[in-house]
């Protein structure tokens, strides 16, 4: 039952992923991403990991995606510039050669991590409690992690303040 | 039950089709998409990982990953806009200067 649910959810990643990167329309893009990012909440539910499952929609699908639609809204370029701009020969070698090395890519990592064995989870409720206890994960950031949070909220702020001198217009 | 080399493998699936994307599209908005396919693929690693050996340390470093995110799009995004109004274009070929 599980798996079939995994192998749902990682389907509609997978797909909704590879309609991001093929779609010529940024707008779809943004809209596709959000589903893969549905998709993979739904896979950190099945990890017993329902914190994270519900920062992945609020922060990710939530805040950047809407980050990214106002950008794609506001520049308003629906359409990538024309490729015949670029000489033909380089653009379907180029594009061969990057399919052909993203395949590999992939093929190579796959191969890599399934020959770590078959590592089932354990699923001894007290163990899988404690992992999606956010009370845990709480307590583990405020003490064991409490120096790099407090680093993240200057970045934050360094972030913050770059981004508005970058784009800010000169007068 | 789904097992840890279910995930670590969509995991390297989904890092591939993000680096395609970087380096096949020529659109610097799509180009930034890609890079967060590549760190949810990352993300979905430290969950799993975690969750095999029994911490809940993989889902703090995925929070702190997903704040390094949003930092980047705010300043990526800043940079797109800065960079679209300076050549009225989205195309990372056009932005050729420092090129020796």
């Amino acid at each position: 039952m599980d798996l079939v649910t995994f192998y749902i959810l990682a389907a509609i990643t997978v797909l909704a992923s590879i309609g991001v990167v093929s779609s010529r329309n940024p707008m779809h893009s943004v809209m596709l991403l959000i589903v893969s990012f549905g998709a993979l909440a739904g896979l950190y539910v099945l990890l017993d990991a329902p914190f994270t499952a519900v920062t992945q929609i609020i922060v990710y699908a939530g805040a950047i995606m809407v980050l990214f639609l106002f950008v794609v809204m506001l520049l308003n370029q629906h359409k990538e510039d024309d490729p015949e701009a670029m000489p033909a020969s380089l653009v379907r070698i180029n594009s061969r050669g990057f399919v052909l090395l993203s395949v590999l890519l992939a093929v190579e990592l796959a191969v890599a991590l399934s020959r770590i064995g078959i590592t089932t989870f354990t699923t001894d409720a007290g163990a899988v409690a404690s992992i999606s206890s956010v009370a845990r994960i709480g307590t583990a950031l405020f003490t064991t992690h409490a120096f790099a949070f407090e680093v993240t909220s200057v970045l934050i702020l360094v972030s913050m303040v770059g981004a508005v001198v970058i784009a800010r217009r000169e007068h | 039950m789904p097992t840890l080399n279910h995930f670590l493998i969509l995991s390297g699936v989904l890092f591939s089709i993000g680096t395609a994307g970087v380096f096949l599209r020529r659109n610097l908005i799509t180009i930034l998409l890609s890079i967060e396919i590549m760190l949810n693929a990352v993300n979905i690693t430290f969950v799993s990982v975690g969750r095999y050996q029994g911490t809940v340390d993989g889902q703090i470093i995925t929070f702190f990953v997903m704040t390094v995110a949003a930092a980047e799009a705010a300043v990526g995004l800043a940079l797109v806009i800065a960079l679209f109004r300076h050549r009225e274009t989205l195309s990372p070929d056009a932005f050729t200067s420092l090129k020796w």
